[in-house]
Parts: C-alpha cells; sequence; structure tokens
C-alpha cells in the first residue's frame, strides 16, 4: 500500500517534470512553423519561399 | 528533461533541414522553378489577373514574386540561384526544427520509450497529420496556382492539422468505441467543412506540372517526417542515461 502510494506519488512527479519543458517545446516548435510557414512578412515570405510550397503550406 | 527535449530537437531539426533541402533539390525545386517559367509567360503585366477580386488571389500578383531575379525588387523570390538555396535551407532549418521540437514533445508527453523505429511511426503520424490531411482540402501548390483567400486558408490548414491531431490521439492513445468514433469524427470534420476553394481556376501553370509538384511534395514531406521521427527517435532513446542521472 505505502509502496502504491509513493509510486503514484513518483509518477505524479515525473509528470509535473516532463510538462512544462513539453509545454515549452510545443509552444517554441509552433513559434518557429507558423514564423517560418505563415507569417505575412514580405520578407519571410521571400526568404522562405520554396520551403512553404515544398512543404506546401498555404502560400500568397 | 529540459536539456534532452531540447538537444533532440535541435540536432533532428538541424540534420533534417539541411537533409531535405538536398532532397528538394531534386524533387520539388526544378518542379518550382519549371513552373514560375509559366506563371509569368505571356504576361509582363503581372496584374494580368487581378479582376479575380472576390476573396481570389492570384499568385502572380503585385505582392508576389516573380522567377528568381537578381535586381533585388521589392517583391521578388530570393536572388541568384545560391542565395535562393541558402535561405530556402535556413527556412528548411528553421521549419525542421520547429518540427522536431513538438514532436520531441510529443515523445515525452507520451510516457512510452521511443527509439528510432518507433520514432518512425511517429514521424509517420507527423506526415499523416501535417501533410497528408490537409492535402485533400488543400493540394499543395505550384507558383501560378489560383486559390482562395490566404487568410482563410491559413485558418483551414490549423484547424485540419488540429483536428487530425486530436483524432489519431484519440484513435491511438485512448481505448473503446466512443473515443474512436470521436477520433473519426475529428479527422473527417475539417473536410465536410471544406477548405476554401478558389471561385475561378486556370492559372497559367499545365495542369501535367501541378499534379507532378503534388506528388514530388507530399513524397518529400513522407521522406522529411520519416526521417525527422527516425533522428529524433534515435537521439532521444541515446539521450536518456545521462537524463537519468540528472534527474
Amino acid at each position: 500500500m505505502t509502496q502504491n502510494v509513493q509510486n503514484s506519488a513518483a509518477a505524479a512527479d515525473a509528470r509535473v517534470t516532463v510538462l512544462t519543458p513539453a509545454v515549452l517545446a510545443l509552444l517554441l516548435g509552433a513559434f518557429l512553423v507558423l514564423g517560418t510557414g505563415f507569417a505575412h512578412s514580405d520578407t519571410i515570405h521571400n526568404a522562405a519561399h520554396d520551403t512553404r510550397h515544398s512543404f506546401a503550406f498555404p502560400c500568397h | 528533461m529540459f536539456r534532452r527535449i531540447f538537444f533532440t530537437a535541435l540536432v533532428a531539426g538541424l540534420l533534417g533541414g539541411v537533409g531535405i533541402s538536398v532532397i528538394q533539390e531534386f524533387t520539388t525545386t526544378p518542379i518550382i522553378l519549371h513552373a514560375e517559367e509559366f506563371e509569368s509567360s505571356g504576361s509582363s503585366d503581372t496584374h494580368k489577373h487581378s479582376q479575380y477580386k472576390n476573396g481570389i488571389s492570384f499568385i502572380a500578383s503585385a505582392h508576389a514574386h516573380g522567377p528568381a531575379t537578381a535586381d533585388g525588387d521589392q517583391g521578388s523570390g530570393p536572388g541568384d540561384r545560391l542565395e535562393r538555396l541558402l535561405f530556402t535551407m535556413l527556412a528548411n532549418v528553421l521549419t525542421a526544427v520547429g518540427y522536431a521540437l513538438i514532436l520531441t514533445a510529443c515523445y515525452a508527453l507520451s510516457g512510452r520509450p521511443v527509439n528510432g523505429q518507433t520514432g518512425v511511426l511517429w514521424g509517420f503520424a507527423g506526415f499523416g497529420i501535417a501533410s497528408l490531411a490537409p492535402a485533400l482540402g488543400l493540394p499543395p501548390e505550384v507558383p501560378g496556382a489560383m486559390a482562395a483567400d490566404l487568410a482563410n486558408r491559413q485558418i483551414w490548414w490549423f484547424l485540419c492539422v488540429a483536428a487530425t491531431a486530436a483524432g489519431i490521439w484519440a484513435m491511438v492513445f485512448r481505448s473503446g468505441t466512443t473515443w474512436m468514433i470521436a477520433g473519426i469524427v475529428a479527422i473527417a470534420l475539417p473536410h465536410l467543412i471544406g477548405a476554401p476553394q478558389p471561385e475561378s481556376i486556370g492559372g497559367n501553370v499545365p495542369p501535367e506540372i501541378a499534379a507532378h509538384f503534388v506528388a514530388a511534395s507530399l513524397v518529400t514531406a513522407a521522406i522529411f517526417w520519416c526521417a525527422i521521427g527516425w533522428l529524433a527517435g534515435t537521439f532521444w532513446e541515446r539521450s536518456s542515461p545521462a537524463e537519468a542521472g540528472e534527474a
């Protein structure tokens, strides 16, 4: 019983340890993809033009 | 955990981004360059199709690029061939690191062991979510294709990717008929709503080239996602023992 409680507490700890960096990685990843694939700035569009077409992001 | 996720994603993204740039040179880039010859052909007036106003934009309109030129015009594509290649490689690497961050975060959140082999499966799911599903409503486009309003297409693309990801999550990581049905509904929903389509069709680029580009883009994306999945899975597994000591 005590062992079970300790195990579930450790599992909860591990979950929290994973959650923060994983969510940060998700947000940064989305920022990078949206920045290169979706930003309406002309400069970014021109630089990333061929990438947008190749990856089939909606372009123009 | 921070270091493990970001190290894995950075290495996989860098290698995958550079690798896919080389592959694109043989698959999609030649078709893009070929299409651009038609995009501007028979029309030195780039406003030729601007009569399509209602929600329609044409790729060769005022703000769009033309074939690569070294004159550095505002609105032109990246200048000469080498410059264009380097910009594309940079954008590929940034996109690859972005996708690798999302993929590695999913490895971490799943709580399941991931290695190179299972990483390929994860990568293939990424291909289905970010490439295959949106391609049903918005097929990969060559420069010069007619298309609906950009912002509407971007919103639909984002909704489609989010719904497909949620649907696959429900079907793979939850059990029971209800989750299965919810997953199928989520995946089908964006297509039932329908992607924004152009009101008129008939761009300058021949359909043979456009069709070839769809295949080339999807095959290239499949290679990219399998590679990213494998690379991230491999580095994720390799960084595991160090992490055990750290945590």
